[in-house]
């Protein structure tokens, strides 16, 4: 007996402690100045075969990242990188925040495109737009999406493509970006969803405290549209 | 007398609860699930020691990895063994948690955005959801429906549930009656022409005006099948005569007295009179002509008769910079009149248009005539086994074949290239799919979004042409 509710503990730990917390983040960042970035384009459909949530972070990109085509399975070490595109850099090594434009993330709703993200070590997106399925799967992986204006990242684009790269701090809690010694810039985000973010929480378990509404509802659909519960 | 919109009545039957943020618990009616965003969600049950809420609201079916050529052998017949590793996975998931699954070689097997409304297992008023953007397709049933991501899908099988906030509103009300020759391909690709990729965003769309009114229910789900690309999740039509009379008698649609009940309830999901939205667009359907994609975003689109734009002609310089880029991938000048284009393959299939209407269609401009010479591939895949079934009862797979067109098992295909189907780098496409992204049909491959009457007359022609003068 004892051993069961101990099991039943375990498994509401796991499900309240799955998500990685998002508390503060300093990093330089990488500037991918084009709109419209697709998840097609964050991770190509080859590599969408894997039934894992890991391991997606030298896909990231691919198309554009290696001169080659890719497929599951090469060692991505032995391939001819794309000199061109802005992750290769060496300057931009080792960024966790990715600078984009309108509308990052349009398209598919493949949650492989932020796992190939975070997996490559980005934790926050900055752009002027957000498609709203990528948004969403974001903040379910652990990463911030910040929304600012286009006069904000204009001037981002212009000082992380300057002379050293840009280090922003990100600091969730206050909702600030310092990016300069005398420089924070404010940004909004959804106060469930930061609760989330900082605590770590995992939806699935936040939501499994509310059994009773959701068996309540369900008795009384069940005579309002019977038809939506027969099969 | 009330005024709430189509999109408040179907988001208040359903909210469970709301927390102090205004954040609702949804309850969701219907999940469809396919093998490639559902094996990590499984795999989080399984490690958080979970069972499905409720096993009987899902409905499984494979349909991107699948091979299109023969398959007698089923699951045995995909070469690609990671491809078959994951399809193998879905029928071992379906089978241990107890869902519904029309494996590979089931007659009701197909595109799960077609299988869905063609079982009656996506009625009006549901909530209905799947890991796929093109979700959206089910808001042709009067349906709230929209694409989630993995996390999700696990969320929906553990509690039936997700944690959602309400989007605003926004009506896009077609006016008039569409010319001779134009589609409901046509109708949408002029919509995202209109208002762009990013300009659903944040917004349920109502699709609804006279030329909406007007189409078929297929053609209602090739319309909302594209809302996602217009930067919605969720796009939908009201429910009318005939979307009762294309539920009725489908397998999972409900029968006897509770179908009159059902129809009743059914008949109240439209906006009301005096509903306000936070955004109306109108479009006059009169002046809407076929319509074809020149760049790499559906919203990089003209008419048939038109030209490729000039990105110098651009109002904005990043706008200019992206449009440069799409001519510079897709191999085009500005200024190149579009019916001049010549293509190399033709795929007609797709969520968005693989229904035994749209097979009519194609095959009516297909029928007596010859694919052109310098056409390498020219596919028909339609959207599930008894759409196959259907359209070779009536002897359309016999005017393809005679015509020189592939006739296809059911799947995804060259939509999205996750099977063999796809494109060669430099190779031009007339799609009847929904996305012409960068590589989206094969490293760069160059796509060419239409409808399937413009894409089997380009088929024949060898290069776009206007199918109103076909």
């Amino acid at each position: 007996m004892f051993f069961f509710v101990l099991l039943g503990v375990l498994r509401v730990l796991y499900g309240y402690l799955i998500m990685k917390k998002f508390e503060t983040f300093t990093s330089i960042v990488c500037p991918l100045d084009r709109s419209n970035v697709d998840t097609d384009a964050i991770i190509p459909k080859q590599f969408l075969k894997s039934i894992k949530r890991s391991g997606f972070g030298p896909n990231l990109f691919d198309e554009w990242r290696y001169l080659d085509h890719g497929e599951p399975g090469m060692d991505n070490s032995k391939r001819p990188l794309n000199e061109n595109f802005v992750l290769n850099n060496p300057r931009y090594q080792g960024a966790g925040i990715l600078l984009g434009r309108d509308n990052f993330g349009c398209g598919s709703s493949r949650e492989h495109a932020p796992w190939a993200l975070e997996d490559y070590g980005f934790r926050v997106i900055i752009a002027t737009s957000f498609a709203d399925i990528f948004f969403n799967n974001c903040f379910k992986n652990g990463i911030l999406p910040i929304v600012l204006s286009e006069e904000i990242i204009d001037n981002l684009f212009a000082v992380a493509g300057g002379e050293k790269p840009l280090e922003i701090a990100v600091d969730l809690e206050a909702q600030q970006l310092k990016v300069a010694e005398d420089e924070v810039i404010p940004f909004e985000v959804d106060a469930f969803r930061k609760h989330c973010l900082l605590n770590g929480l995992d939806d699935i378990g936040l939501t499994l405290q509310h059994v009773d509404a959701i068996k309540a509802y369900e008795a009384r659909r069940c005579q309002e549209a019977p038809w939506l519960f027969s099969q | 007398m009330t005024n709430k919109t189509l999109y408040d009545k179907l988001w208040d039957l359903h909210v469970v609860r709301y927390d102090e943020n205004d954040t609702a618990l949804l309850y969701i009616d219907r999940q469809l699930i396919h093998e490639v965003t559902s094996p990590q969600a499984f795999e989080g049950l399984r490690l958080a020691g979970r069972k499905p809420w409720r096993v009987e609201a899902n409905l499984a079916t494979p349909d991107h990895n699948v091979p299109t050529t023969s398959r007698p052998n089923g699951i045995a017949d995909i070469s690609d063994p990671i491809a078959r590793i994951q399809v193998e996975t879905l029928d071992a998931n379906c089978e241990e948690f107890g869902l519904t699954e029309f494996t590979m070689n089931d007659i009701r097997q197909g595109i799960v955005h077609v299988v869905g409304p063609e079982q009656g297992a996506t009625l009006p008023g549901m909530t209905v959801v799947c890991g796929d953007s093109h979700t959206s397709t089910h808001g042709a049933m009067g349906a709230l429906a929209f694409g989630i991501g993995t996390s999700e899908v696990e969320h929906v099988l553990a509690t039936q549930c997700l944690i959602q906030k309400k989007s605003k509103s926004m009506l896009i009300s077609v006016d008039g009656k569409t010319a001779h020759g134009v589609t409901a391909k046509d109708i949408v690709l002029a919509i995202i022409g209109e208002i762009g990729t990013a300009g659903g965003t944040g917004y349920a769309i109502e699709f609804g005006g006279q030329a909406i009114r007007d189409l078929s229910i297929e053609g209602r789900l090739t319309v909302c099948n594209m809302a996602i690309e217009a930067g919605a999740r969720a796009g939908f039509v009201a429910v009318d005569e005939k979307t009762i009379d294309y539920v009725k008698g489908r397998p999972y649609a409900p029968e006897g007295e509770t179908l009159e009940q059902a129809i009743a309830n059914w008949q109240t999901l439209h906006s009301d009179e005096d509903a306000e939205f936070d955004r109306v667009v109108n479009i006059d359907a009169s002046e809407i002509k076929p319509q074809v994609t020149w760049g790499t975003s559906p919203e990089m689109v003209v008419s048939v008769d038109a030209r490729v734009p000039d990105p110098d002609q651009a109002d904005d310089p990043v706008k200019a910079e992206g449009m440069r880029r799409a001519l510079d991938y897709m191999g085009l000048e500005a200024g190149t009149p579009v019916s001049g284009i010549n293509v190399d393959k033709v795929f007609i299939g797709s969520c968005t248009n693989s229904r035994i209407e749209d097979m009519r269609e194609a095959a009516k401009v297909a029928k007596g005539r010859r694919v052109a010479d310098n056409i390498k591939l020219a596919l028909v895949v339609p959207g599930s086994g008894l759409v196959k079934q259907q359209a070779e009862a009536e002897g359309l797979d016999k005017i393809f074949i005679d015509a020189g067109f592939e006739w296809r098992e059911p799947g995804c295909s060259m939509c999205l290239a996750m099977n063999a189907d796809r494109l060669e780098p430099g190779e031009r496409c007339a799609s009847t799919s929904n996305r012409n992204f960068e590589g989206r049909q094969g490293q760069g491959g160059r796509t060419h979004l239409v409808s399937p009457a413009m894409a089997a007359a380009a088929a024949i022609a060898g290069h776009f042409v206007d199918v109103r003068d076909f």
